[in-house]
């Protein structure tokens, strides 16, 4: 089997599947619990959390478990919307986020909220200038990915933290969720980014979990009431196995992320070159260093995404249309909309999405299947 | 810039006469404990100074810690290379590069152990000066108030450079001042009045009263926790545990209401003094300030001392509150000390607790209580715990946790 589709997700680590299962035996206490397996359990959670904060350089009160990507993009923008309604009712955004962000600022407008979708260009990249032109006096947040999920485009966030530093009430909030164990920490940290989303499954933890960053000082609304865990700002009893799972996993996608980082780019190359080499391939990822090595998005002229999909299945090789969740619904790529693709070529296209785990050798057969398969398709046009 | 050694200057103990040996010697203790973790650290205490080699070892880090030790005046990092002229000149222009912005001023100051060294100290001042100056020509020499002050070493086995010193913490070396026994409660005022202990040079060991149920296990770890922050001072504190649960018991059974606190202090008092007698102690330390609480009034004071003729020493007793906080803060126990676990102070706290006891009443309830075979049995319980800087009590990282992370 090749497994090509890591940014749908990912497959758990054994060692940190072994990590989840040891805690959910023996640490399964509430942690809020008065007594001792409570403490032991709230023990490991605030080790999780300090192990997180530690790698992402930051306080371990700035770190707040979520159960999904989903929940953090959503908590993130409704909850700053609930927080600063009172301050200005505008919201930027860029033309290709994930849905979680997209759908929220939608409901969100249903409800007298204004929101400005920036414009890409054809590689898929948003202007840091349209960010500055579109802040108005009532804008409360702007809201950019950082690693498009879809093409791999990264967005230039060095140079929109840059802008926001002359407005420094507006919450920037990042979606990150693509962005781990890429060695892409230069480009998509920053002081000024106040809220950032991650989600575990991407990295080879379990489903269910993730975290965002909130950096000290900045408020957001709190959208799940109740026995107030997570210093108040998110009820629920805390999924402390997959938390440590996360953290654990976490650790293991960071260590040695330069190498790991570089073995993506040399599969990536070897495919790029590859498809040059075919005449009625469209491609969408770049090498340069604006897109993240993971992610390859390309189309072949005139078949339609899912076919190819299929197509692989029958050789045991898994890969995407553009996003995972918008393939099963049909409905065309968000992002190759945006950069101006032909939807004709749009509808053809499909993602290329590595990790550390895959090799050379699985490249190489992919590459032989892909023109097998090819080959096939061009008889038939 | 890799640093090869510190050097140690040494506080008020030049002024230390006869002693200065003494003094010496427990200084190098002292570092040596709370350096211990450090296996390539070769430690040389001379009469003026001490030197720590470093062999590889992170400067900073030593020095984070050296900056909590009392008995230390200041210290410099510094760089060791051999008896060069030519190599002290660029190491010496290197180091004021290091801090050098147009307009400052700068001073070389040599010093020569090693006389057989061709070049003497003016010379090598004059040398190394107006190497400097040719290689930096805006740059000003000024002997009084220099801003880069780079000292030069001369001694038998190479030359030693540094440009910066920084500030020790004073006070005397913990352990020449004779050992005492602190009273500490897990609030801001015990740990204070510990740490301004130990900087005059006393080794305290911590009492700590717990009465388990109505105490947590959280309350004694806070404690213990307290403790590992006091232990960077002294490299490490004993720690003692008195179960106190039997008498509070038996005094809120027999005493009226208003004198419950005294009589309870009474107790916590004469188990510290037989702890401190046991354990040859010279004095005891509390946390007590004059009239912040009903137990800490004058009249209170004197109806809680009678049980004893042993010296009891009140550091922060004249000090306001805010002032206290500040010292907490500065020594990192104020979070801490802030953390809502309930100690045996507060348990059966009566909402009315006389301010002005008297002693004659307060022996009067006593008698009746049996005051020798509860202190005998609560003495017969104590626990002693080695407590270093490295330990962790309310949340220890054990080592299941890290394995599982």
């Amino acid at each position: 089997m090749i497994y090509f589709d890591n940014s749908a997700t990912t497959k758990i680590t054994p060692a940190v599947l072994e990590t989840y299962d040891k805690v959910s035996q023996e640490f399964w206490g509430n942690p809020s619990s008065l007594h001792r397996l409570g403490d032991k359990a709230d023990q490991i959670l605030e080790s999780a959390r300090n192990q997180i904060a530690t790698i992402l350089h930051c306080r371990p009160e700035e770190i707040y478990f979520t159960s999904s990507g989903s929940e953090g993009d959503n908590w993130v923008l409704k909850g700053t919307a609930l927080e600063k309604s009172t301050f200005g009712k505008h919201i930027v955004t860029s033309s290709i986020e994930h849905p979680a962000v997209t759908n929220s600022l939608q409901q969100l407008e249903k409800l007298g909220f204004e929101v400005t979708y920036l414009p890409v260009d054809k590689t898929g990249h948003i202007n840091p200038m349209d960010v500055k032109e579109a802040i108005r006096p009532d804008t409360i947040l702007v809201s950019i990915m950082a690693v498009n999920n879809e093409v791999g485009a990264i967005q230039p966030l060095q140079q929109i933290a840059t802008i926001l530093q002359n407005y420094p009430n507006i919450h920037f909030h990042v979606d990150a969720v693509q962005a781990i164990g890429k060695n892409l920490g230069e480009q998509i940290f920053d002081p000024r980014i106040d809220f950032m989303t991650f989600s575990g499954h991407k990295f080879h933890a379990p489903r269910g979990v993730g975290f965002i960053y909130a950096k000290q000082g900045r408020k957001i609304a709190p959208l799940i009431n109740g026995g107030g865990q997570e210093n108040n700002w998110r009820s629920s009893t805390e999924n402390v196995p997959a938390i440590v799972a996360m953290a654990k996993a976490l650790r293991v996608a960071t260590t040695d992320e330069i190498n790991k980082a570089q073995q993506q780019q040399e599969l990536r190359h070897m495919l790029l070159q590859h498809l040059k080499t075919l005449a009625n391939v469209a491609i969408f990822s770049q090498e340069t260093p604006d897109f993240a090595p993971h992610i390859v998005c390309f189309a072949i002229n005139g078949v339609r995404g899912e076919t190819i999909v299929h197509a692989f299945e029958q050789y045991d090789i898994y890969l995407s249309t553009t996003s995972a969740c918008s393939s099963k619904k049909g409905t065309k790529s968000i992002t190759l909309k945006a950069m101006h693709v032909p939807d004709k070529i749009a509808t053809s296209a499909i993602r290329v999405s590595l990790d550390e785990t895959n090799t050379v050798e699985e490249m190489q057969e992919f590459i032989a299947t892909l023109d097998k398969i090819y080959q096939h398709f061009q008889v038939l046009n | 810039m890799e640093y090869t050694e510190i050097m140690v200057r040494y506080g008020e103990l030049s002024t230390k006469g006869k002693n200065r040996r003494n003094f010496i010697d427990r200084l190098h203790g002292n570092v040596e404990k709370v350096l211990y973790k450090y296996p390539d650290l070769r430690i040389h205490p001379k009469r003026d100074r001490m030197h720590i080699i470093l062999n590889g070892t992170d400067a900073t880090t030593i020095m984070n810690h050296l900056k909590v030790i009392f008995g230390i005046q200041n210290f410099s990092p510094s760089i060791r290379i051999d008896k060069d002229l030519t190599a002290i000149k660029e190491l010496a222009f290197q180091l004021v590069l290091e801090q050098y912005q147009p307009g400052k001023t700068f001073k070389i100051t040599t010093k020569r152990a090693d006389h057989q060294f061709e070049y003497d100290t003016n010379q090598i001042n004059l040398a190394v000066g107006d190497y400097v100056s040719d290689n930096i020509p805006d740059i000003q020499a000024e002997m009084r108030q220099p801003d880069i002050k780079i000292q030069v070493e001369i001694r038998q086995d190479g030359a030693y450079l540094s440009s910066k010193t920084f500030k020790g913490a004073g006070g005397l070396p913990v352990g020449t001042a004779g050992k005492a026994e602190l009273m500490l409660s897990g609030g801001i005022d015990s740990p204070v009045a510990g740490y301004l202990a130990m900087k005059r040079g006393v080794d305290i060991e911590m009492v700590h009263f717990y009465s388990p149920p109505y105490t947590s296990e959280h309350a004694l770890q806070k404690a213990k926790d307290l403790t590992v922050k006091l232990a960077k001072y002294a490299g490490n504190i004993q720690f003692i545990q008195v179960p106190f649960t039997e008498i509070q018991e038996t005094i809120k059974q027999n005493v009226p209401e208003g004198y419950l606190m005294t009589i309870q202090r009474r107790f916590m008092l004469r188990l510290t003094d037989a702890i401190r007698q046991q354990r040859q102690a010279l004095a005891i330390f509390n946390g007590e300030a004059v009239g912040q609480v009903a137990s800490q009034t004058l009249e209170s004071m004197v109806a809680i001392n009678d049980v004893t003729t042993t010296p009891i020493l009140r550091p922060v007793a004249t000090m306001d509150k805010t002032d206290i906080i500040k010292i907490a803060e500065k020594i990192d126990t104020f979070d801490l000390s802030i953390k809502p676990f309930e100690d045996c102070c507060t348990i059966f706290a009566p909402p009315r607790p006389k301010t002005k006891p008297r002693v004659d009443k307060a022996q009067q309830f006593e008698a009746q209580l049996d005051v020798a075979g509860l202190m005998e049995r609560a003495l017969k319980e104590i626990e002693v715990t080695n407590i270093t800087p490295f330990d962790s009590y309310l949340a220890p990282v054990d080592e299941q946790i890290s394995s599982l992370l």
